[in-house]
């Protein structure tokens, strides 16, 4: 899904603002419409508003300003336990005292329901997140993992339609993220729910959503699908922090036709595309990212931009080869370069040929 | 307590051994007096002292007259039933105003919470003679003086300090994302008092609790001032039989009372093991 989707806005943020203190605001004006059945994450640095916008919409928090509307409905003086929202949590809350089958039945008892029909959701619940066998358990006796699985289902078991969740992989180790990640969004689109996700761990946010919010400073910096927020990122704080992203800074000589001509400091001149520069004459940051570059002159394509680099490192990992440079005066320039059999592995000292597209480099605000 | 290592200074011999005569001495002390009680309580004879048969360790040194007194005597019984109507009902207030402040008063936004503290749990350190006084003047204007409600209420203020302090440790470990997951699964404020947050601190409110009684079970010097000779409790009549009578009755009394006091407090430790395993059990 593109940011230019047609949205039924389920879920709308309109012109909120947050302060706890009455001067500080912590969200700036957020405006965030979120479609019926769409996977989006708040993406940010800590102290970036994301968690806030979260407890806002769960009514945890009020907002100071602005509204929130759930299906239409502002909700904004609706309180929380009567949202009908489910919510995971980091650090799981589960209830210690009930077992896990009691946990799951708390939501359906506060709704009134039967017994035999109470049953039968815990036990599709469980079943959802592979958990079947657990009913009887106390959350002590779980695993990380087992009790984030549990959380899950108990967020999910009274079936709402908008789920949230609050950086719930954070105290999961590499793997075992990576299972539930895919487990979330399976979940998450078999049965048509709308979830908002709340991360700082960036490989997550572009593996699991439809699109990403990233959050800085109390305010969206960009919203888009990962993929266009890897490749086409409006400004340097997103192209920084979405994965790994090299800089060069110079001054724009020429713009014109989305192109802009860049003066590196180091006194070379780069062809770019022009993103957030406005003049000739403004400083900016140039970006592109480490797998566009190329160094194996036959792989070059015939219009790739060409600079001389030293290299200073040159490391193996197997899968892909990881080379640090030196060019136009930055001694953190990364390269990747796929593990492949005509790929040659450099030497620290040599000086090569480096090259990439210009539709590949992006001229941001500095 | 590790054994001596091989290396220690003699310095460190003696006071290994020291330490260890200190900590005797020192349990001698409290406990040496409750313990004398307890045969001198079975005296066959009206005395405070052992007598010859007794230390002879003959039968007929021994009886159960004293407690038979205890439990036919009208003026023991009449103590031990107002002690028995007086306790549980403060034991009551003070829970129910306790836990409530305790719990008030563990949210960070509400103001003076410092300062409201300090005056709750100022009935344990002002000296006794002073509240008693205090209250005396106070009730006597407002006509509780003399009252059954007059001493329940004086003696629920005594236990409520005890009640605010064990029940606010137990929420310190207590995770306050439970409330609000317990919210966002649709539980009203009420319900997840109850069904989250109740069962999670119970331990805190029932050794709080265990406390409040003991206290108003033991107290003498305010039931002394708020109350009248229709709220005598158990405490004031072993004080009148003291000075007036100086029958060992009291000593009987007194061992039960000690017998109970250990299993009260046997029941606080047993909970707080509990309480220890569920906040152990308690993720994050």
């Amino acid at each position: 899904m593109t940011q230019q989707a047609p949205h039924d806005d389920f879920v709308v943020f309109d012109r909120v603002q947050k302060s706890y203190d009455g001067e500080i605001l912590v969200v700036k004006d957020l405006n965030l419409s979120i479609a019926r059945g769409e996977f989006l994450t708040m993406l940010g640095p800590s102290g970036s508003g994301k968690t806030t916008c979260l407890m806002m919409l769960a009514g945890f928090e009020t907002a100071t300003h602005g509204d929130i509307r759930l299906g239409g409905n502002a909700i904004n003086n609706i309180p929380p336990h009567k949202r009908g929202i489910g919510m995971v949590f980091q650090n799981y809350a589960l209830f210690p005292h009930m077992t896990v089958a009691e946990n799951l039945s708390f939501p359906l008892e506060v709704r009134n329901m039967g017994k035999a029909e109470r049953e039968g959701k815990i036990t599709r619940a469980l079943d959802m997140v592979q958990m079947g066998a657990f009913g009887g358990r106390r959350p002590a006796q779980l695993s990380g993992g087992q009790q984030q699985r549990i959380a899950l289902a108990r967020a999910l078991v009274f079936e709402p339609e908008l789920v949230l969740m609050d950086e719930p992989l954070g105290a999961l180790d590499k793997q075992l993220r990576e299972t539930l990640q895919f487990e979330i969004t399976r979940l998450a689109h078999n049965l048509g729910i709308t979830v908002v996700y709340v991360t700082h761990d960036q490989t997550e946010a572009l593996t699991m959503s439809d699109r990403v919010a990233v959050f800085d400073d109390g305010r969206i910096q960009q919203l888009a699908s990962p993929d266009t927020l890897y490749e086409r990122p409006e400004n340097s704080f997103v192209a920084q922090f979405i994965g790994e992203n090299n800089t060069l800074s110079g001054t724009v000589v020429e713009l014109a036709d989305g192109k802009a001509t860049v003066r590196l400091d180091s006194g070379d001149v780069i062809a770019t595309t022009a993103v957030n520069v406005s003049a000739a004459g403004d400083r900016t940051l140039v970006s592109v990212r480490p797998e566009r570059v190329e160094y194996n002159v036959e792989r070059m394509k015939p219009d790739a931009f060409r600079l001389q680099a030293e290299v200073l490192e040159f490391i193996y990992m197997g899968d892909i080869y990881r080379t640090r440079v030196r060019v136009a005066g930055n001694d953190d320039f990364i390269i990747k370069t796929r593990n492949a059999p005509d790929q040659r592995r450099l030497k620290p000292g040599e000086t090569i040929e480096i090259g990439w597209l210009p539709e590949d480099c992006r001229a941001l605000d500095a | 307590m590790s054994a001596l290592p091989p290396y220690a200074t003699p310095g460190q011999r003696v006071w290994f051994y020291s330490f260890r005569v200190i900590c005797g001495l020192i349990f001698f002390f409290l406990i040496a007096p409750i313990m004398v009680i307890i045969p001198l309580s079975f005296n066959a004879q009206d005395f405070f002292t052992f007598t010859p048969e007794m230390l002879a360790l003959k039968p007929e040194g021994y009886s159960l007259k004293h407690y038979k007194d205890f439990f036919t005597n009208s003026d023991w019984q009449a103590a031990l039933w107002n002690s028995l109507r007086i306790a549980p009902m403060a034991t009551l207030l003070s829970v129910s105003f306790g836990t409530l402040a305790a719990i008030g008063l563990s949210q960070t936004h509400v103001p003076f919470r410092r300062t409201i503290m300090a005056i709750l749990i100022s009935p344990m350190i002002v000296p006794l003679i002073i509240s008693a006084a205090g209250m005396y003047f106070f009730y006597s204007r407002i006509g509780l003086q003399g009252t059954y409600l007059g001493v329940v209420l004086a003696h629920a203020a005594l236990g409520i300090p005890f009640v605010i302090i064990t029940v606010t440790a137990t929420l310190v470990g207590f995770d306050r994302s439970l409330t609000r997951a317990s919210a966002s699964l649709g539980a009203d404020p009420v319900r997840t008092f109850f069904k989250v947050q109740m069962p999670l601190i119970l331990p805190g409110v029932i050794s709080g609790g265990l406390f409040a009684f003991i206290t108003s079970f033991d107290e003498v010097v305010v039931v002394l001032f708020v109350g009248s000779a229709g709220q005598k409790t158990l405490p004031w009549q072993m004080f009148t039989g003291l000075r007036e009578q100086i029958s060992p009755t009291i000593l009987a009394v007194a061992t039960i009372l000690v017998t109970v006091s250990i299993l009260l407090l046997a029941t606080v430790e047993i909970l707080r093991r509990r309480s220890e395993r569920l906040r152990g059990m308690s993720p994050g």
